[in-house]
């Protein structure tokens, strides 16, 4: 990039020019006898002045920005709480930009009102309580009922879930994300991080994953040394190892029988129920797809490190933080589709987005939202399958069209409570 | 007594003082702040060159810049091309030196050991030794700190907060093996730099006042630089402790911040820590730290709008008041950086609240301001330049802090550049300006010379233009999503072509008024290093002040008066006061029979 560079030159020379200029203009002070701590009244008229224009400009600069803008970018909240959010958000702009445009005026209009002028005196005022207290009780009030509005919208947001809501588990890793159906008994099955292996990446919990995790301890598994392994290797004799090396195999095996220990409890304290809780479940790794009118409770948690899920359009962010369980809320109000035609953009997409620094590739950790109508929707679940392979929607071969039916009726019935 | 045993300790201590007791090893109060200036100066180009190069990135993503090349190397910016680990480093040391070297050290550790002594009449501060200690710690970390740019796996990446579990895992990010140890020792020095610093700060203020300096007879600059100290003592150690826990969790084994992690393929034992808690412990110190660095900037600024409007600061208690209700209600405001992190949304609620009342002294303090101005009769000094700056970003950047502030708002621009442009201009470019007026004030004080005044004008309209011309298109950005941190916007590209343009216009834009607001302050350095060897010989008081430190010689000399110390009679805001002769009234001027203090 050649020519940045000379763009950068071309600047610096010319900045080394106003200095030059002003060195010039330094020398003639000097030989007329200014003294720099005397401002000459020529240089606090073009400061006074400087300041009008500045805010001319700077005013002038913020309209241009809200005009070209101010309505681009995220577009109408999708979510029935983004919907509130997003009154709540313009009248607190109302305020703000109200108090801005006060406050700046003032300051920039006194900077050039009062300059000082010859036979000028300034006006000794050193405090008036009255003033003072006037300016204490009005941001006050003001800020009271900001207080209370945002509060109880908050309170909404984050009070208990509907009871009906459909629960989903947001999976965040480095860097990707994966979507979990709770299913038809719409509770999520359990996890546990010791489950994780490489055939059981989201350390769902089931007694074929207990059994796995516990056979990865003891005899090993791909790129792994098992307990048995480690064992042969430290009592045989033959083997010649460094002492440091002895002791990082000691440490390893010590980490992985208490692993053991932990798996054996948890084996103990194994169900069957347990099984069913997860077999059922529905996971999506590409894309998170959503019924309009539904309620989502989404419950979220993390791998690694701290994320967050972040839907600009949904109005709606959560952190996912390794060791709990954060949980979010949410409506859709709009298909992909009726999105489209509101954002006049054929290739609208919802997205999930990682909002919280998480390495290297933190910018393309992202997932596609699919917002469907009651027809799409109930096409797309006939075609998902479940944890154990069963089909989504499992019914009886005689029930199923009269099932399917009654789904649709209910979806409907759902996307009727947010049809504009 | 303390005054008097100075005054026996000044009597003999005119002998010379050798090239490295007066210039490095110094125990001067005004040696130790032109030394904390100078470092300030140079991290701070150090910070903005970081930011320029990140901002090149996010103007033009993806295009070969032999100007990152020839900066970053083969290793960093292969092909021109910044590596997405690095812009992390980059955002990251940017922030750490920016906060902490340049606002924290640099603002109140030069500006409070200059002002204090000179300020109250003190000889010097209640410990040169310890002050001497403090620097040469802030110098230590500055060091570690820059070293830390140059390991081979790059700086700490992790954001200038540091989360764990992402700081505390070399297999996370390269940033966060010895890049990220280096982060944490050179910031546990730097506190304790802080910290001896503050104590210093705290018992001269309250021990060593001269005769006549009641508390409510201080300049508004002490009583900042006084509550800035309070507030550094009481928050700094428990970053210290966030950060040793951080260290023990990364090298001893330690649970503290961790649980149920597998990362790169491995399972780690941790189990029973909460990364939720290193957020507690970090924005405790983190929220009282922006006023840490924005409190002396508005004492900075109220001396200089009064002085230079030739009127008192309007409502003198009021302000005092609200500088103590500001350092008071800071410390329980820290959840409102939290409200999405997954903590019980009843605590969320109760942030908001403290957090929102913050914006009561605030608006005290600005109203108080434009009525310091209103009828006044401004003598445009560069100084004041800056100070009204400040006032308009205060403003500027404080209003949105309503809109942050409110966890219900909060959720769809929590982390996007919103927050980034209203922490800029209400933290960032406030303290800045506040810095800038200082130096442009204290300036003939510090060394004796004047700075050339058009030059000061020129850096202060190419530095107000250029910052707003960065960080006000910021809040368009955030508003459209756009998250901070991120190495490119191509993530809209396929989703929501109206955002990808625009933010990519807008950080065209952005970048370009980047690149000349630093350039404009190549004005300013050339201007000070010019001025320090060339400018015009200073008078006593070339403002017209009525403060202390303007009684003083030109000349600096160990003790700062001649005599006797000076005896104070009245406030230090006595401007156009009717029925004087002059337009100013020093502080030592007995008051006139018949005359009210104030």
């Amino acid at each position: 990039m050649g020519s940045k560079l000379i763009i950068l030159l071309v600047i610096i020379l010319g900045v080394i020019a106003i200095a030059q200029l002003v060195r010039v203009n330094e020398l003639t002070a000097k030989h007329s006898g200014r003294r720099e701590e005397d401002i000459p009244h020529r240089d606090n008229i073009f400061n006074a002045n400087m300041m009008l224009a500045f805010m001319i400009f700077f005013y002038a600069s913020f309209i241009w920005l809200m005009l070209k803008y101010g309505y681009t970018g995220m577009g109408p909240a999708a979510s029935t709480h983004g919907v509130e959010t997003d009154w709540l958000l313009n009248l607190n702009f109302v305020i703000i930009i109200a108090v801005f445009f006060l406050t700046n005026t003032l300051l920039f209009v006194f900077a050039w009102k009062y300059v000082k002028r010859p036979g000028v005196k300034a006006f000794y005022y050193p405090h008036n309580n009255k003033l003072e207290m006037i300016w204490t009780v009005i941001p006050a009030a003001v800020l009271a009922v900001i207080i209370i509005l945002g509060l109880r919208t908050w309170n909404d947001i984050t009070g208990e879930a509907d009871p009906e809501a459909e629960n989903v588990e947001l999976f965040s890793y480095q860097f990707g994300w994966t979507a979990r159906y709770a299913g038809m008994n719409n509770v999520l099955g359990e996890f546990d991080y010791k489950l994780t292996t490489a055939d059981n990446q989201y350390a769902l919990k089931t007694r074929e994953n207990i059994e796995l995790s516990l056979q990865k301890m003891l005899v090993g598994g791909p790129g792994e040394e098992g307990i048995q392994m480690i064992e042969d290797k430290l009592n045989d004799e033959s083997v010649v190892m460094a002492q440091a090396d002895r002791k990082k195999l000691q440490i390893e095996l010590s980490r992985k029988e208490r692993m053991v220990r932990l798996l054996e409890q948890m084996a103990l304290t194994y169900n069957d129920s347990i099984d069913d809780l997860v077999n059922d479940d529905v996971i999506l790794g590409d894309s998170l797809v959503l019924l309009v009118g539904q309620k989502y409770n989404l419950a979220m948690r993390s791998k690694d490190v701290i994320h967050s899920a972040y839907f600009p359009h949904f109005r709606a962010q959560m952190n996912t933080v390794p060791g709990m369980t954060t949980y979010f809320k949410f409506q859709p109000i709009y298909t992909t589709s009726e999105m489209k035609d509101i954002m006049e953009d054929e290739k609208f997409e919802y997205v999930l987005m990682c909002n919280k620094i998480c390495g290297g590739s933190h910018y393309k950790m992202k997932m596609a939202v699919t917002v469907l109508g009651p027809e799409d929707y109930l096409n797309w679940q006939k075609t998902k399958t479940t944890y154990d392979g069963s089909a989504w929607l499992n019914f009886d071969d005689r029930e199923r069209a009269a099932k399917e039916a009654e789904l649709l009726e209910k979806y409907k019935a759902i996307a009727a409570t947010v049809a504009q | 007594m303390a005054a008097l045993a100075h005054d026996g300790h000044h009597g003999h201590d005119h002998h010379e003082d050798s090239f490295v007791s007066k210039y490095i090893f110094s125990q001067d109060h005004k040696m130790i702040g032109k030394q904390f200036l100078m470092t300030a100066v140079f991290m701070g180009i150090v910070a903005m060159m970081l930011s320029i190069f990140f901002r090149i990135q996010l103007a033009w993503p993806g295009e070969s810049s032999d100007f990152l090349n020839a900066f970053l190397g083969d290793r960093w910016a292969p092909d021109g091309i910044l590596s997405q680990d690095m812009y992390l480093g980059l955002v990251t040391i940017h922030g750490t030196i920016m906060v902490f070297f340049v606002l924290t050290g640099g603002l109140s550790g030069t500006f409070s050991n200059i002002l204090i002594p000179l300020q109250i009449g003190a000889r010097d501060m209640a410990s040169g030794f310890l002050n001497m200690i403090s620097y040469w710690l802030f110098f230590l970390s500055s060091i570690i700190m820059l070293v830390s740019l140059f390991v081979e796996t790059g700086p700490a990446m992790a954001g200038w907060t540091i989360y764990p579990p992402l700081s505390a895992l070399p297999q996370a990010v390269s940033g966060s093996g010895l890049g990220m140890t280096l982060w944490l020792v050179s910031m546990a020095i730097f506190i304790a730099s802080s910290l001896i610093g503050s104590l210093n700060y705290i018992v001269t203020v309250l021990n060593l006042r001269t005769k006549g300096m009641k508390m409510t007879r201080m300049p508004l600059t002490i009583w900042a630089f006084l509550v800035t100290a309070i507030l550094g003592v009481l928050s700094f150690p428990v970053l210290l402790s966030a950060a040793l826990l951080l260290l023990m969790d990364r090298s001893l084994g330690t649970s503290f911040y961790l649980s149920d992690i597998v990362v790169g393929g491995e399972m780690l034992d941790n189990v029973g820590g909460s990364p939720i808690l290193y957020q507690h412990l970090f924005w405790f110190l983190g929220h009282p730290e922006v006023y840490i660095v924005l409190l002396p900037a508005l004492g900075l600024s109220s001396e200089i709008i009064s002085t230079n409007s030739r009127k008192p600061i309007f409502g003198y208690r009021a302000m005092i008041g609200s500088i103590l209700a500001i350092g008071f209600l800071s410390f329980i405001v820290w959840g409102h950086h939290m409200f999405i992190t997954g903590m019980n949304p009843f605590l969320g609620s109760v942030f908001v609240f403290t957090t929102l009342l913050i914006a009561i002294p605030s608006a005290v303090k600005v109203f108080n301001y434009l009525t310091t101005l209103w009828k006044g009769s401004i003598v445009y000094t560069p100084a004041i330049l800056f100070a009204i700056g400040l006032v308009s970003t205060f403003i500027t950047g404080g209003v949105t802090g309503i809109i942050l502030a409110d966890s219900a708002l909060d959720i769809a621009i929590h982390d996007t550049y919103f927050v980034v442009a209203h922490f800029h201009i209400v933290m960032g470019m406030s303290a800045i300006f506040g810095m800038f007026a200082g130096i442009y004030h204290w300036f003939p004080k510090m060394f004796g010379r004047m700075l050339n005044n058009r030059l000061g004008y020129v850096h202060f309209w190419i530095t107000i233009v250029g910052a707003y011309g960065v960080f006000f298109p910021m809040h368009f950005v955030g508003l459209a999503g756009a998250p901070r941190r991120y190495y490119d916007y191509s993530v809209y590209e396929g989703f929501n072509s109206n955002s990808y343009e625009m933010m990519l216009d807008l950080n065209v834009i952005i970048s370009i008024f980047a690149i000349l607001s630093a350039l404009g302050q190549a004005l300013f350095l050339f201007n000070f290093f010019y001025s320090i060897f060339r400018g015009q010989v200073a008078p006593q008081n070339p403002w017209r002040s009525s403060t202390l430190e303007w009684t003083t010689p030109v000349k600096h000399i160990h003790g700062n008066w001649p005599g006797a110390l000076p005896t104070v009679h009245r406030w230090p805001y006595d401007y156009s006061k009717p029925g004087m002769e002059e337009d100013f009234v020093s502080q030592i001027t007995p008051l006139m029979e018949g005359e009210e203090e104030h």
